[in-house]
């Protein structure tokens, strides 16, 4: 069944959500868990759905991106029939790169038109979930749906610049469309998790009117104003949803991998798939002391680690204290250093004798390849 | 333009590496799962990618079927070429006749035709038994420059254990004039260490005499070699001073476990300038709990450890539930240790689950021997096994 749909993920939306992380990368490739990038989850879900052929639209900074998925081998997407397909702003003399959503559509009518899966699934990656991609296809084609959006209730006000609510009837056909309402207090809303499955010809079609009725909102143009007109279905998901759309959500839910419901339900049932790097098992030399943390290949660790997750190829040097810090790939903490909820991206190094601290509201940030 | 590769290499990973007993029941030596992620064919065939050789002939007779799915197309040390790159090569039926390989020379002539495809000037003969970092680009550019007919790579080992190996017997510019198999009295402690370059025409030369010869035990050490240095062959000797070790039997395994551990190990895996390729599991980063100690040891992703690990090798995916304890062991991927149990100075394989409150091994100071336990078995909650016990079925106490 799922292999009657074919995958898009978007790759740079919601960069603007968390600037730290996105300035030299794109949102599909921030780093996550310890080993992982954003994008392995849902990609991770396309495969475990059987499904084989992925579009990644990508607009600016995905050289990252790029040397992250490879030949896309790792995830069991190095195809002759489909696979990683990587599809990079489309423009001529006359067209600037995309804008908005209804542009990068455009841009990959082409691989649309060449696919003949049914059905689309289009991804955002800036959720972290363990979904069931085949169901939801099941789902839209019991339905007979034109549309059917993923969505999980969510307390609150959404942190995100840019988000959805729908208002699902009893059915689950959508009855209302909201984009960006205000929320008061802890409201539950029903939040779009930005996964939505499309018809393709339907998708062609769509895109083609908006093309010549000079639409620019997917969300606005297309779904709330016609949400009376199209058959538009809510999936609900119910099981652990992490949006990662600001720093400290970002902090907030890396923190909650170290729960081992969470892990269980992430990588428990089914494998999450990564860029493999061959690093060596990590070594715990004499006197390292490791509690509640994560830790990933290729650490060596001589000093005290508590309530942290290590990125691979760490090192933490004799005498440092660490908490309640996300350390990533290949960053040196010299010794007798002391960080309380540091975030560090990759290759930093803070040398000897440095005491760093956050706090987790507003988690203290190290940028790439930073010297301390 | 004909095409060809000018080394390649064949190695020898048919060995049923009886000596370590239960670790080898359902699978080939080079296969035994080695310092966490490893499995100890990832040593030579990093080598061979490491120094250039991407031509590997793998050569397999007891039990391959694991040690076949585990090398696959070669992915993983970037051994999936369209000319060359890493094939099994397993005993077949020919027309004439079929035969199981004889001998490390007969296992080799019956792939010549594998080699001569490639129309080598060199081929590189390795076995799959070692734990070693050594680059044979090197051992190649001496072999040329010696202008040498096959120059053999030799370590000097400690005199009283000489006896246990090919010894070789070498001039000032290590030319070799003697070769002795493991001499009751060897008169130097160089030992072979089973690498051989050979310029490729005349080893096929003298696999076609070996084979034709009805009173060769048809065995590189005991007939090949001999038989050519005998017709005035040129060989040398290639001095390797790194470290090396034959992982052949349980304590020498364990100890070269071991030597992977400490803030300046004897042997680096993490090596960042000579990386050991493998193939790497597909789990999420260890977790260490709350009560968990970790101290002097290496742990693979997937492991969740709640209890002591201490002088201790963990593959990936192990547990170590609360209160138990893990202490100079050697523990393969998917092995459980449930609260309370014990296990010192032992090696466990792979999905092996210690109930709770068992006691496996003995300390390691007092302790007979190494405690065994081979894959896929339950050692019952409470019982002990004791030091130097190998076990390889449930066992639910005498």
């Amino acid at each position: 069944m799922a292999n009657s749909a074919v995958g898009v993920i978007f790759s740079n939306v919601h960069d603007e959500n968390i600037p730290e992380l996105s300035r030299h990368r794109t949102m599909a490739s921030i780093p996550y868990g310890g080993r992982y990038r954003l994008i392995d989850f849902m990609l991770s879900n396309f495969v475990n759905s059987g499904i084989t052929t992925v579009g990644i639209v990508t607009k600016y900074n995905y050289q990252s991106l790029i040397d992250h998925l490879g030949s896309g081998k790792d995830w069991d997407l190095a195809r002759k029939d489909g696979g990683i397909i990587l599809l990079p702003p489309y423009s001529d003399e006359t067209d600037a790169p995309y804008t908005n959503r209804l542009e990068a559509l455009k841009g990959i009518t082409g691989f649309l038109n060449h696919r003949n899966e049914e059905y689309v699934v289009i991804s955002d990656c800036d959720g972290i979930a363990r979904v069931d991609v085949a169901d939801i296809v099941r789902f839209h084609e019991e339905k007979g749906a034109d549309i059917t959006m993923v969505y999980h209730a969510e307390e609150g006000p959404v942190a995100s610049n840019y988000y959805i609510t729908l208002t699902p009837g009893e059915d689950g056909r959508i009855k209302g469309v909201k984009i960006n309402p205000r929320i008061k207090g802890n409201a539950k809303n029903d939040v779009y998790i930005n996964i939505m499955v499309i018809n393709r010809e339907f998708l062609i079609d769509i895109i083609q009117d908006a093309v010549t009725r000079g639409l620019s909102s997917f969300g606005k143009d297309i779904l709330a104003k016609n949400v009376d007109t199209l058959k538009i279905y809510g999936y609900a998901f119910g099981g652990y949803y992490a949006g990662i759309n600001s720093l400290q959500k970002y902090y907030k839910h890396s923190m909650e991998l170290l729960n081992k419901d969470v892990r269980d339900e992430l990588f428990g049932a089914r494998d999450i798939y990564t860029k493999v790097r061959d690093s060596a098992p990590s070594k715990y030399i004499d006197g390292a002391v490791v509690k509640d943390s994560l830790i990933s290949d290729g650490c060596v660790i001589e000093g005290t680690v508590e309530n942290c997750i290590l990125f691979r190829g760490v090192k933490i040097g004799k005498g440092s204290r660490i908490k309640n810090s996300i350390i990533m790939q290949d960053s040196i903490i010299g010794s007798n250093v002391e960080l309380n909820c540091v975030i560090t991206d990759k290759n930093v190094v803070v040398r000897d004798r440095h005491h760093l601290s956050g706090c987790e509201e507003l988690p203290y940030f190290i940028a790439k390849g930073r010297m301390i | 333009m004909q095409r060809k590769k000018e080394c390649v290499a064949m190695l020898l990973a048919g060995g049923q590496g009886s000596r370590l007993y239960a670790l080898t029941n359902n699978i080939a030596k080079p296969a035994v799962a080695f310092g966490g992620k490893y499995r100890i064919i990832d040593f030579p065939l990093s080598n061979c990618i490491n120094s250039g050789i991407d031509t590997v002939g793998v050569l397999t007779q007891y039990e391959p079927l694991e040690l076949n799915e585990y090398i696959g197309n070669g992915q993983p040390w970037d051994l999936d070429r369209a000319f060359g790159g890493v094939h099994i090569l397993s005993p077949y039926q020919a027309k004439k006749k079929s035969s199981w390989f004889e001998g490390t020379a007969n296992a080799i002539y019956q792939n010549m035709h594998f080699m001569k495809k490639y129309n080598p000037e060199y081929v590189l003969i390795l076995s799959g038994d070692h734990i070693y970092k050594m680059d044979y680009a090197a051992m190649l550019k001496a072999h040329k420059a010696t202008g040498a007919d096959c120059t053999i790579a030799a370590i000097e080992v400690p005199m009283k254990e000489a006896s246990r190996f090919g010894i070789l017997n070498t001039n000032e510019d290590g030319s070799i004039y003697q070769f002795e198999e493991k001499p009751k009295q060897p008169k130097s402690n160089l030992a072979s260490m089973g690498i051989y370059i050979f310029t490729a025409s005349k080893l096929f030369k003298y696999l076609d005499e070996d084979e034709a010869n009805p009173n060769s035990s048809k065995d590189f050490g005991k007939d090949v070699l001999p038989a050519m240095l005998n017709a005035g062959e040129k060989m040398f000797s290639y001095r390797f001073s790194g470290y090396w070790k034959d992982v052949g039997t349980i304590s020498s395994l364990w100890e070269s476990n071991m030597d992977l551990l400490g803030e300046d190990p004897a042997f680096d895996v993490g090596d960042a300038d000579w990386k050991i390729h493998s193939r790497n599991p597909l789990a999420p980063p260890e977790y260490i709990g709350d009560e968990a100690v970790v101290d002097n040891s290496l742990v693979s992703l997937g492991c969740e450890i709640e209890g002591t690990v201490k002088n201790s090798v963990l593959s990936s995916n192990v547990v170590v539930e609360k209160g138990a304890e893990v202490i100079d062991s050697v523990i393969m991927a998917g092995a459980v240790i449930k609260a309370g149990a014990k296990v010192t100075y032992s090696i466990i394989d792979e999905n092996t689950v210690v109930e709770a409150g068992a006691v496996v091994g003995e300390d390691r100071n007092t302790a007979s021997g190494i405690a065994v336990l081979g894959r896929n078995i339950t050692i019952a909650a409470g019982v002990k096994v004791a030091a130097g016990q190998i076990l390889d079925k449930d066992y639910k106490g005498e």
